[in-house]
């Protein structure tokens, strides 16, 4: 039992996080008979899931027979430059058209082939189409689909709670998590058998980033603070194409499925500039010519595909050696052309939220203009240390999914793989958690310090005559990754980085919070800050470490892949002392069955 | 470029005003976006709800200048140029702070919706439908959740005892997407009737106007399901199960309470504000709204459709009250 002066509720499984890997984790939970609930930040249904645009992707067969688990296998170890989690990889593959068939079953309509089966989209990194689709919001038909299962099989869900620590029985087993109702400012504890974290993203460290206030960290942080053990922080994803004007909403997402529809990327000059960017790894499957490249949109079978649909981090890059060559638009971007390749009718029937979101945000027209693009802090590959097949993390009773958990995407996320991701492991961490519940029946212990302690730090804000305003601490910080940890690293910088963060979590001791604790976006901030500031310390600290530049972490003094740190994960751990260690761990050899996938030229 | 004038209504369920903030401009903000230097500078506990800021998550809606929009997508600019910027919460719901509202009865009446019962797949265990089949329901599968449509509706808007027996716009498009669906075989139809009150609408069209998503609400989703009530009125079977149904009075959540096992009531259910339980008088379920004649009089009566206001007339008096209450 928790100390009886909060609001106390007690579960088999509790899932937090809503977004589309809480999701099917709770729904997996739930059918299994297990008492489930779901704690979110937010409104149900608001997860940053639902800003997923292009697609889900799956092997499904239904555009190209050709394609199959093999391939998808295949096309996610290369994209992730061959440091995945190859179990993850190969489930991942293996299970996700299943996962798509379940959403359609549960009510999902996705886009058709002329025969009636859901179509696939191209998109970058993937040989073949592959990505299940709802036009360009394909985010919100699967947290729709799932958040109306959720509520259709009657899984309690709290909402607008903020949850600050997870608590361990003090043996180390995590067996509560306590947190606060945003609508009330009053502090509630959840006590369950096992625990799932599907909390997303940490990209709101960074000032241009696609991600909402929500992606804080949190799971990341809190899972560290419990002990558990971290992988491979230091790979951050820059998606290629944020929108760069106006200033505002710098950063929201440009779909991938615009190149995937045929959209191509300009400079200044003109000039499709991919073809100068082809890496040798890619050589062999892109086209590098102009007339290939537009010939593969009809016949994949004799073309090889455009540069533009090369690996999220290639590009990322490209555009961003265009821009500093001086090659760049006028608000810093690049272009990303359709309006001349397709009919303005296929532009709106493919892609209609973004010719919404350039018409209603930046007054522009993609049917008869070119977009400015850039990169924009997307995604984290990096995150907690899994078991692929369950999801367990290496603390007991703790279960991620989603982008929360590390290893699927190695060094770099393909386009599409997040939203199958988080339907294949949703459901694996709803297992795990729900088998772990079942073989732990005991009554849960709770470490009363912990919860007091944690209560007293979020509290502690408000008492604080004199302090600093939360807003100019995140400034600061979003400032710092964003100048120092960015796309392109080097060692000084990422120092430089790591002495500021010190500097600001010392300053985050000290910040004061004005209002009462009723919605209150300032305590909310208060509250997020630690872990923020944990996560970027982590990203900083491992991107000092891998002195090699591989997928979504380019080192300016490092310049390529070493085949020694594709040997390793960096691990890394927060101890009691809130010491942060950091170590290189051999990754376990791929089976031959599967190496050989990677060979192969299917 | 020189300043903006805010007027944001501050304040909880006891009551409130609107605040004034001058804030410098800033070329090609939204409306979110000042909020957020406001939050950042002179009121850091301004409450107010947003997720993605680009418009798919339907997190911020609030009445603008007496119009419910969503903030992150209405830019400063296109606003009358030098005129003071009111910002209200949705009206028709619960305060909890500032333009934070509580929207937990949309959530009640979305628990109470009967889910997808899909028949057989073919024989490889997958379904065909027709992308045509498919983009009738995709139409209402955009639906972002802002709530402004339930915001605007007449039924609830002002008449707060109404909620307990009436969907409102939103879940109308849910009940005609299930409907639609290429897959389903369940029958609402009697729900919609007896329970959620689809005679009430008088398809006044406020909510289709102030949909972001540009759903044909009223059109295409309120006036066929109208129109399937009153078929299934004619049916014997359908007769007998709204003579059933009719016999008991119920507040939506008594409803749930003995619903099919999908419809179980949550902890959020049991926690509904009070309003919720003090209203168990459902005559307008019954007597008034699933008279089949009136139901087909509404929606054929083309002078009801455009009699009505715009939502622009509207709001400019709601505003004037929303500090008041």
């Amino acid at each position: 039992m928790a100390d009886p002066q909060y609001e106390t509720h007690d579960f088999d499984v509790i899932v937090i996080g809503a977004g589309g890997a809480g999701l099917r984790a709770a729904i997996e939970a739930k059918e299994r008979g297990l008492r489930t609930a779901l704690v979110c930040k937010s409104l149900l249904g608001k997860a940053h899931t639902v800003m997923a645009e292009g697609g889900a992707a799956a092997a499904l067969g239904n555009v190209w027979p050709e394609d199959n688990w093999k391939v998808h296998f295949r096309d996610t170890m290369r994209g992730g430059k061959m440091l995945n989690n190859w179990r993850m990889a190969e489930l991942h593959a293996k299970e996700a058209p299943d996962r798509i068939y379940e959403l359609e079953r549960w009510g999902a309509l996705f886009d058709r082939t002329a025969d009636g089966r859901i179509t696939q989209r191209d998109f970058g990194g993937h040989r073949y189409a592959r990505l299940a689709h709802v036009g360009d919001r394909t985010g919100l038909e699967l947290i729709r689909t799932l958040q109306q299962r959720a509520v259709a099989i009657g899984i309690d869900v709290f909402m607008e709670v903020k949850v600050l620590r997870l608590l361990t029985d003090g043996d180390g087993r995590v067996t509560a998590a306590v947190g606060y109702w945003r609508p009330s400012g009053e502090f509630v504890v959840f006590t369950a058998k096992a625990f799932v974290l599907a909390t997303g993203s940490l990209g709101k460290s960074w000032k241009y980033t696609s991600n909402s206030w929500e992606s804080t960290g949190d799971g990341v942080a809190m899972a560290a603070w419990a002990g558990a053990d971290l992988i491979d922080m230091e790979f951050v994803q820059f998606h290629p194409t944020g929108m760069v004007w106006p200033l505002s909403v710098r950063g929201i997402l440009v779909t991938e499925g615009v190149r995937g529809d045929g959209g191509v990327l300009r400079n200044s000059d003109g000039e499709r500039f991919m073809f100068n960017y082809i890496p040798p790894m890619f050589a062999a499957e892109t086209a590098d010519s102009i007339e290939e490249a537009d010939a593969w949109y009809e016949d994949h079978t004799n073309n090889r595909r455009p540069p533009e649909l090369l690996p999220r981090d290639e590009v990322a890059r490209s555009i961003n050696s265009e821009v500093k060559a001086g090659r760049g638009t006028p608000h810093g971007g690049v272009y990303l052309d359709i309006a001349s390749r397709r009919s303005a009718e296929f532009i709106r029937r493919r892609l209609p939220s973004m010719y919404h979101q350039f018409k209603e945000l930046a007054g522009v027209d993609i049917t008869a203009e070119p977009m400015e693009v850039g990169p924009t802090c997307h995604y984290a590959m990096g995150g907690v240390r899994v078991d692929a097949d369950s999801a367990a993390t290496t603390v007991p009773g703790l279960f991620a999914a989603g982008e929360v958990a590390a290893g699927l995407h190695g060094s770099n996320r393909l386009g599409g793989n997040s939203l199958s991701d988080l339907l294949v492991f949703g459901r694996r961490a709803g297992i795990g958690a729900s088998d772990f519940a079942e073989a732990n029946t005991d009554p849960v212990r709770v470490d009363d310090a912990e919860l007091n302690a944690a209560v007293a730090g979020a509290l502690a804000p408000f008492e604080r005559d004199d302090g600093e305003s939360p807003y100019d601490l995140h400034h600061d910080l979003q400032e710092t990754m964003q100048d120092l940890v960015g796309i392109i690293r080097t060692e000084s910088e990422l120092r430089q980085a790591l002495e500021a963060l010190a500097t600001l979590r010392e300053r985050a001791e000290h910040l004061k919070v004005d209002g009462g604790r009723i919605y209150n976006p300032g305590w909310n901030l208060a509250t997020d800050l630690p872990a923020m500031l944990t996560v970027s310390t982590l990203v900083a600290t491992g991107a000092v470490e891998r002195k090699e530049s591989r997928g979504g972490h380019t080192r300016d003094d490092y310049a390529g892949p070493d085949p020694e740190f594709a040997k390793v994960n960096l691990v890394q751990r927060i101890g009691a002392d809130d010491e942060f260690t950091i170590v290189p761990e051999s990754r376990p050899p791929m089976p031959p069955e599967l190496a050989e996938l990677l060979e192969e030229a299917h | 470029m020189g300043d903006v004038t805010m007027e944001i209504w501050r304040g909880d369920e006891d009551g409130g005003e609107f605040t004034e903030y001058v804030m410098p401009e800033v070329e090609g903000e939204v409306v979110l976006d000042v909020i957020h230097r406001i939050q950042a500078g002179p009121a850091p506990d301004l409450a107010c709800r947003w997720n993605c800021k680009a418009g798919k998550c339907g997190s911020c809606s609030a009445e603008i200048n007496g119009l419910p929009r969503l903030m992150c997508m209405t830019r400063m600019d296109e606003l009358p140029e030098g005129e003071v910027v009111t910002v209200a919460p949705m009206r028709t719901f619960p305060i909890i702070r500032d333009l934070v509202t509580d929207v937990s009865f949309n959530y009640t009446m979305a628990r109470q919706v009967p889910p997808l019962a899909p028949r057989d797949p073919e024989p490889d265990g997958t379904y065909r439908m027709q992308q045509i089949d498919v983009e009738r329901g995709q139409e209402f599968r955009k639906c972002i959740e802002c709530f402004m449509c339930q915001n605007v509706c007449h039924v609830i808007r002002d008449h707060e005892e109404n909620k307990e027996h009436y969907a409102g716009p939103r879940l109308f498009i849910r009940y005609m997407e299930l409907e639609s669906h290429p897959l389903d075989t369940n029958d609402r139809r009697a729900l919609l009737r007896e329970r959620m009150g689809i005679g009430m609408c008088n398809i006044t069209k406020c909510c289709t106007e102030v949909c972001p998503e540009n759903i044909k609400i009223t059109d295409n989703a309120i006036i066929p399901l109208k129109e399937r009530v009153v078929d299934a009125s004619y049916d014997p079977v359908a007769w007998l199960g709204r003579k059933i149904l009719r016999r008991t009075r119920r507040s939506a959540l008594e409803a749930a309470a003995d619903a099919p096992a999908y419809a179980t009531p949550t902890l959020a259910d049991t926690a509904l504000p009070a309003a919720a339980d003090d209203h168990v008088d459902a005559d307008h379920v019954d007597a008034d709204h699933v008279d089949a004649d009136h139901v087909d009089a509404d929606h054929v009566d083309a002078d009801h459709v455009d009699a009505d206001h715009t939502v622009g007339d509207d709001h400019a008096g709601d505003l004037d009250n929303a500090g008041d209450e």
